[in-house]
């Protein structure tokens, strides 16, 4: 029964998805349903972290195919948090595109291609096999490529063309690595592969594997010279669709690259861990600039998601338990931050009737309490303590310092000051200076926003501080599931049988 | 077999490229079109090729009766073409859809979005 618990976050958005379809005409329907299936997603979640907190690691293998034959799903502490936090995402999401998508009546596909999205990424996260993680990414990119597109202006197609041709690219990539790994080893589950990999003589051979996957995930991710896709595509989409993105998809490819840097190619660290680090400085450094150049809320926003994705790849690269708990806290954080941030620039947008900040101002007067939702996250992601995202940049950084990389500390120091520059214009520019007074015929295009637009804004600003203030607990859960991370042998004797594990240990000369 | 593999594999790499990076948007979705041939050959190929039976076992036999080809990359590669085919259809249905859009098949045209 512990075991099932795995599959259900997977199984009930696909169940919730098909009855969407059944029920395309009936929008009324169709969005309870959207929304009682994320409730629901949030108490399996629940389960299962509570489960995984209990257990440790639990597995299934499905068809009851022994490990290395079968497909087999796994929920350590990292994919457990990842699967919770998705599912608050996925919640807040639903409830919030109430109001954004009756403005752009555009909702006949969207709770079902959301749902969708969702058990393609919570199948990324609990999958124990390599192919299968390809094709939990290919669930999740056919969906994505749908919602990027919903609704049909000439900018989402412009937009949603590059992302899905570099997101085709990156998938090919993947199973061409993948290929590769497999003529090598003649196996595709992961724990079977790590096995395998650590009695291997000569790692040198692996790591055209290894690269092709850095690659493949990294253009997922978007990091540095792989992220020009992301600026371009994300701030098309509908405000809610785009907070989706920017919340969960591109920390998808952060969870691939941790997991499979820390459990399947461990053998050439100091090159692939070297790279790694490298493309994390120059991420976030671009990333950064990027977002200080311009004007648009949703563009400097979608540059941040590439400058704080840096930070998470620079804790997988400096490789210490403490580094890799603060790059896992710091992907949650980040996560529920940037996903508000998404949702009040759009009760801005509606507000206003514009995206550019040059047309935006005076809010702070008008709007007071708007000011402070978006205060929170704001100055989270800028790392300005108590928030959360001071946390995970005191721990990320602390972690740089203990491992003597001066220079990286330096950095991210400054990455985080230009980060805080980038929120001190957004909030300078929209709520402080005065209103330029355009014209506001654009407002009703955006719609109104009610109780349904800043239910789950509130509720994540209140998560962010709840981080903040009593950070403890998730630190520690993040502290136990890097421990995991960086002994893969529980991970390994979970799904393989002892006599298993031994004679391939003993096979090898 | 392997070498003239290998160099198919090249060759339609090579291709692929060069389709991905013309102007027009078809010629890209040729490209596409294209890599995913690749790479399934390439799976396939990696995978070993072995000139032995097809893996089936006889009826009232609990083992298959000589060396077998692996079952496996074949299944692989049949799930890629398969997902491969569906994003491919995706792709053609939303190209079309964007030159309607922005009038024209040009990506040139399309950098809009970019600042």
């Amino acid at each position: 029964m512990n075991d099932l618990v795995i599959i259900l976050p997977i199984l009930l958005p696909i169940a919730g998805g098909i009855l969407g379809l059944l029920l395309a005409k009936r929008s009324k329907i169709q969005s309870f349903i959207g929304i009682a299936t994320s409730a629901l997603g949030v108490l399996v979640a629940g389960l299962l972290l509570h489960t995984v907190s209990v257990h440790n690691i639990i597995s299934l293998e499905l068809g009851n195919w022994e490990a290395p034959f079968g497909i087999s799903f796994i929920a350590d502490k990292l994919a457990a948090l990842m699967v919770g936090v998705s599912a608050l995402v996925a919640l807040g999401i639903s409830i919030y595109s109430i109001d954004d998508l009756k403005a752009s009546a555009r909702s006949q596909w969207f709770y079902p291609l959301t749902l969708f999205l969702i058990a393609g990424v919570n199948g990324a996260f609990l999958t124990a096999d390599l192919f299968n993680l390809y094709v939990w990414f290919e669930v999740m990119l056919i969906a994505s490529f749908a919602l990027m597109t919903v609704g049909g202006s000439k900018p989402q197609f412009e937009g949603g063309f590059k992302y899905v041709a570099i997101n085709l690219v990156a998938s090919a990539l993947f199973l061409a690595g993948l290929g590769l790994l497999y003529g090598k080893l003649g196996t595709l589950n992961m724990a079977d592969a790590a096995l395998k990999l650590s009695q291997l003589e000569d790692a040198s051979l692996v790591n055209s594997s290894a690269v092709l996957f850095l690659v493949a995930f990294s253009i997922k991710a978007g990091l540095f010279p792989f992220f020009f896709w992301l600026p371009a595509s994300y701030h098309t989409p509908p405000i809610a669709i785009s907070a989706l993105f920017a919340g969960l998809l591109t920390k998808v490819g952060v969870y691939a690259l941790l997991r499979c840097f820390t459990l399947v190619f461990t053998q050439d660290t100091s090159f692939l861990l070297g790279s790694i680090f490298v493309l994390s400085l120059a991420t976030m450094v671009t990333g950064v600039l990027g977002a200080a150049s311009r004007f648009d809320l949703k563009q400097i926003l979608s540059f941040h998601i590439i400058s704080q994705i840096g930070y998470m790849t620079l804790g997988l690269a400096i490789f210490s338990q403490l580094a890799i708990a603060a790059a896992i806290f710091y992907t949650i954080h980040h996560i529920i931050v940037k996903t508000n941030l998404f949702l009040i620039s759009g009760i801005i947008a509606r507000r206003t009737g514009s995206h550019s900040l040059k047309h935006i101002g005076g809010l702070y007067k008008t709007a007071p309490y708007l000011a402070l939702l978006f205060f929170i996250p704001a100055f989270s992601l800028g790392g300005i303590p108590p928030l959360s995202g001071f946390w995970a940049k005191f721990a990320l950084i602390k972690a740089t310092l203990n491992e003597a990389h001066y220079w990286a500390a330096a950095i991210a120091l400054l990455v985080g000051i230009m980060t805080l520059y980038s929120m001190t214009k957004i909030w300078g520019e929209a709520f402080w200076k005065a209103s330029p007074n355009t014209t506001d015929t654009k407002k009703s295009e955006f719609g109104y926003s009610g109780l349904a637009s800043y239910m789950p804004t509130i509720a994540f600003a209140l998560i962010t501080l709840g981080i903040g203030f009593h950070s403890q607990p998730l630190f520690s859960f993040a502290q136990e599931a890097a421990y995991q991370l960086l002994n893969p042998e529980h991970y390994i004797n979970q799904l393989l049988s002892t006599d298993y594990v031994v004679a391939v240990t003993q096979a090898a000369p | 077999m392997e070498l003239l593999n290998a160099i198919a594999i090249g060759a339609i790499a090579a291709a692929c490229i060069y389709s991905l990076l013309r102007r027009s948007l078809l010629k890209f979705i040729v490209g596409i079109a294209l890599l995913s041939q690749a790479v399934n050959l390439l799976v396939f190929t990696s995978a070993g090729l072995t000139p032995a039976a097809p893996p089936i076992i006889e009826p009232g036999m609990s083992a298959p009766p000589e060396t077998i080809a692996d079952p496996l990359p074949q299944a692989l590669v049949l799930t890629a073409i398969v997902i491969g085919f569906g994003l491919l259809v995706f792709t053609l249905a939303l190209s079309r859809r964007a030159i309607e859009a922005v009038g024209s098949d040009d990506l040139n045209n399309f950098k809009n979005t970019d600042t």
